[in-house]
């Protein structure tokens, strides 16, 4: 046992695997006792928040010491923000009609398109071949750069409780800085939001531990009926045989899915729950594992021992656990393991068709998937409500796959490298 | 040739009885669901109508047309002697286009979809499959996980990651959609161009899913089939490398055309769900709009129509089975 269990690890490519699974795993069950969040909880108003660090307002300009920080560039990158492609180009154009040299324009460097553009722009100069829409745009354009460029700070003001009036409270200076450590509510969404404002990290962890039990409630339901079947009919053979086969090709015939979106379908929405669709799961992918199992039974029905077993008039149950079994072990586990990433392949694909777990009570990946279709983040450029999702079904079933090559190699001598 | 003709037969009376269960199966399991779909259309077409016994009369003329009103015995065996007629009714959530309707509209979609797509990937996953275990280091090194981890990639994941590729972000193809909305389909070289661009991506899609698994199966056929003594002793023989291989080839072909008919019957699952990435016009996209719409008659049609195409795989490929594959040859010869 020991020693084959060292032969496993020394395939490096159920280590691979092993590893993978085991870091998801981990996150699984670490990421809950660190951040405490419900996963379903609604955070934001807005759909699809970018990821990234978000900061209070309110408290970043009120309740916290501010500091003086003199930055040379500082004003150069907040017009950079403002400043979008279009204009940077339609700068460009104009300084280019005024008689700059194109190459001494670089319209990715802010500070001197900035200094270029005050050096020489002049509202009044009319250039040959200008609408008079173009110029009037331009002459907005400057003025607004002109708020940007300026030095003053922002007001807060409050409203007076008995004269309505505003009354100056505070300036806001642009050389002030607060300490992010020091402003009280700091949220960090480091794969933003979906599409209901929920975080989305959060989501998909809780959303891949639902995911990994469907798939093992799936795996194991449908190795116990494969295995069970399997073995009955193999070992028993004669009309027992021939029933369950009858049973295993109808299955193996009608696909697989077909049933699958039967089933659901007709169990309807509120009787959905992740633990129904993964018994569903298991229900209708036995059938492989039931013929392979039936297969290797058969080659090992007539071995002496097992005939020596019989003579000792062992009942067939106790032959089939004690003197089959072990031999086709290493095969059921290889199966359990296909059968659990196939299963959440399962889920995944029914809730994309709108056939999955009801949506009120746990998130799971396929669910994810299903919201952020709905709500065409794939179209809207929001990867981080979908790519997480697919790269994590991924990571989840390929390590399970290189494991199962690793063990094959392992107990199929032919296959080694 | 009698044996053939044993085994034909045989096999053909499997494909009914399997045909029977699934057709069965498909008439009873989606109208098992709760609710009433029927009060939904009449919700529907009554709109505005403010008296009960006019609601009431609506709704008895609706259980009437799609037969609710009548045990579910009586249904099936009308619906069998309708779907022999080749009448599936009328659809619930596109009321009033007639089933048959619905799925004539979509099916060629499918058909010309992933037929070409399950055929195109089979051949290049085995034939990288049989290089894979013919080179072993280095091709097989780099090939083995990279086609284990892309036949992991769910349908939907590959077909969501070449459209942001290559749809939204490079923009060399359509979104969505089986030809440019503003156009009529009609024999034109311009719908004809339409149709070529929004068909790559679903078909790539598809084709890149089917490589990965085709190519693991075959590697590991044909080593298995490189250890064999046959092929020791035909090395000892002095036999050339290349005719080796076209036996191995040959021997290690059969299980993996088996493998052609069940990734047509498993491809369908992903593939209808790649379709609905694509809003490709299919059979997806029509069961997408069923399962919504809780539209029964339309799910039981293009479920069974699936299964049907399924079934008819497996008895055509069992049928060549007969034919290429010695072993039964020299059993019904007997």
């Amino acid at each position: 046992m020991i020693y084959t269990l060292k032969q496993i690890f020394r395939s490096s490519k159920f280590l691979v695997g092993f590893v993978i699974f085991t870091a998801i795993l981990l996150m699984v069950i670490i990421y809950p006792i660190v951040i405490k969040d419900p996963p379903l909880q609604i955070l934001s108003r807005g759909t699809f928040l970018p990821p990234g660090i978000y900061v209070s307002l309110y408290d970043s300009a009120t309740s916290v010491s501010r500091y003086t920080l003199i930055l040379d560039d500082a004003a150069a990158r907040r017009i950079a923000t403002k400043l979008g492609d279009e204009e940077r180009q339609a700068m460009q154009k104009w300084l280019v009609r005024k008689g700059v040299l194109e190459d001494q324009i670089n319209i990715d460097d802010t500070t001197k398109l900035i200094e270029l553009w005050e050096n020489n722009f002049d509202p009044q100069l009319r250039v040959s071949g200008m609408t008079n829409a173009d110029r009037n745009y331009y002459i907005r354009l400057n003025t607004s750069l002109e708020g940007l460029l300026a030095t003053e700070g922002a007001i807060l003001a409050a409203a007076n409780a008995s004269t309505g009036a505003l009354e100056q409270k505070d300036v806001i200076n642009q050389t002030d800085y607060v300490n992010i450590d020091e402003v009280p509510n700091v949220r960090v969404f480091l794969l933003g939001t979906d599409n209901f404002g929920r975080d989305v990290l959060t989501e998909l962890v809780s959303a891949t531990g639902v995911s990994l039990t469907i798939g093992f409630v799936a795996g194991t339901v449908a190795t116990t009926i494969g295995l069970i079947l399997g073995l009955v009919s193999g070992y028993i053979g004669g009309i027992v045989d021939d029933v369950i086969m009858f049973i295993t090709n109808l299955f193996t015939v009608i696909p697989s899915f077909v049933l699958l979106i039967l089933i659901s379908f007709s169990i309807g929405q509120d009787q959905r729950g992740a633990f129904t669709i993964a018994v569903v799961i298991g229900f209708t992918s036995w059938v492989w594992t039931a013929r392979a199992v039936r297969a290797q039974v058969i080659s090992l029905r007539n071995r002496d021992h097992v005939n020596l077993s019989k003579l000792s008039g062992h009942s067939i149950a106790y032959i089939l656990l004690t003197d089959i079994l072990p031999y086709i072990a290493s095969y059921v586990v290889m199966a359990l393991i296909l059968q659990i990433s196939s299963g959440i392949l399962a889920e995944a694909g029914l809730s994309v068709l709108g056939l999955g777990p009801r949506t009120t009570d746990v998130p799971t990946l396929g669910l994810m998937m299903n919201w952020a279709m709905i709500y065409q983040a794939h179209i809207l450029g929001k990867w981080w409500a979908y790519f997480p999702v697919i790269l994590t079904i991924a990571l989840i079933s390929f390590s399970m796959n290189l494991m199962n090559t690793g063990l094959d190699q392992v107990f199929n001598p032919a296959l080694r490298d | 040739m009698k044996g053939y003709k044993d085994y034909f037969l045989r096999k053909f009376a499997w494909f009914l009885v399997t045909l029977v269960v699934a057709f069965t199966l498909n008439f009873i399991l989606p109208r098992l669901m709760p609710g009433d779909p029927v009060a939904a259309i009449t919700a529907r077409m009554a709109q505005g109508l403010s008296n009960a016994t006019g609601v009431q009369a609506v709704y008895e003329q609706y259980t009437k047309l799609f037969g609710t009103d009548k045990p579910i015995g009586e249904q099936y065996v009308i619906y069998i002697q309708n779907v022999l007629r080749g009448d599936f009714g009328y659809s619930i959530s596109q009321y009033p286009r007639r089933v048959g309707d619905v799925i004539n509209a979509s099916i060629w979609w499918t058909i010309a979809l992933q037929f070409p797509a399950i055929l195109v990937g089979w051949i290049i996953g085995n034939t990288l499959g049989v290089l894979a275990a013919y080179l072993r280091k280095g091709f097989d090194r780099f090939l083995l996980p990279l086609s284990i981890f892309l036949s992991n990639l769910p349908a939907f994941g590959m077909a969501v990651i070449l459209l942001v590729i290559f749809a939204v972000n490079l923009k060399w193809f359509p979104t969505s959609g089986g030809y440019s909305y503003d156009m009529v389909p009609s024999m034109s070289w311009d719908f004809v161009r339409s149709v070529f661009f929004h068909y790559q991506l679903p078909f790539w899609s598809i084709v890149l899913i089917t490589i990965g698994g085709q190519a693991i199966g075959m590697r590991s056929m044909a080593i298995y089939e490189l250890n064999a003594d046959y092929v020791k002793y035909a090395r000892f023989l002095g036999i050339k490398d290349s005719k080796i291989i076209r036996y191995v080839f040959r021997n290690a072909m059969l299980p993996q055309i088996t493998g052609l008919a069940l990734s047509i019957g498993t491809m369908v699952g992903g593939a209808l769900v790649a379709e609905i990435i694509f809003s490709y016009p299919g059979l997806g996209s029509t069961i997408l709009t069923a399962v919504l719409g809780g539209d029964y008659p339309l799910i039981s049609a293009t479920t069974l129509i699936i299964s049907l195409m399924v079934l008819v795989a497996f008895f055509a490929l069992e049928v060549l089975y007969g034919l290429i594959d010695p072993r039964i040859k020299a059993a019904q010869s007997e």
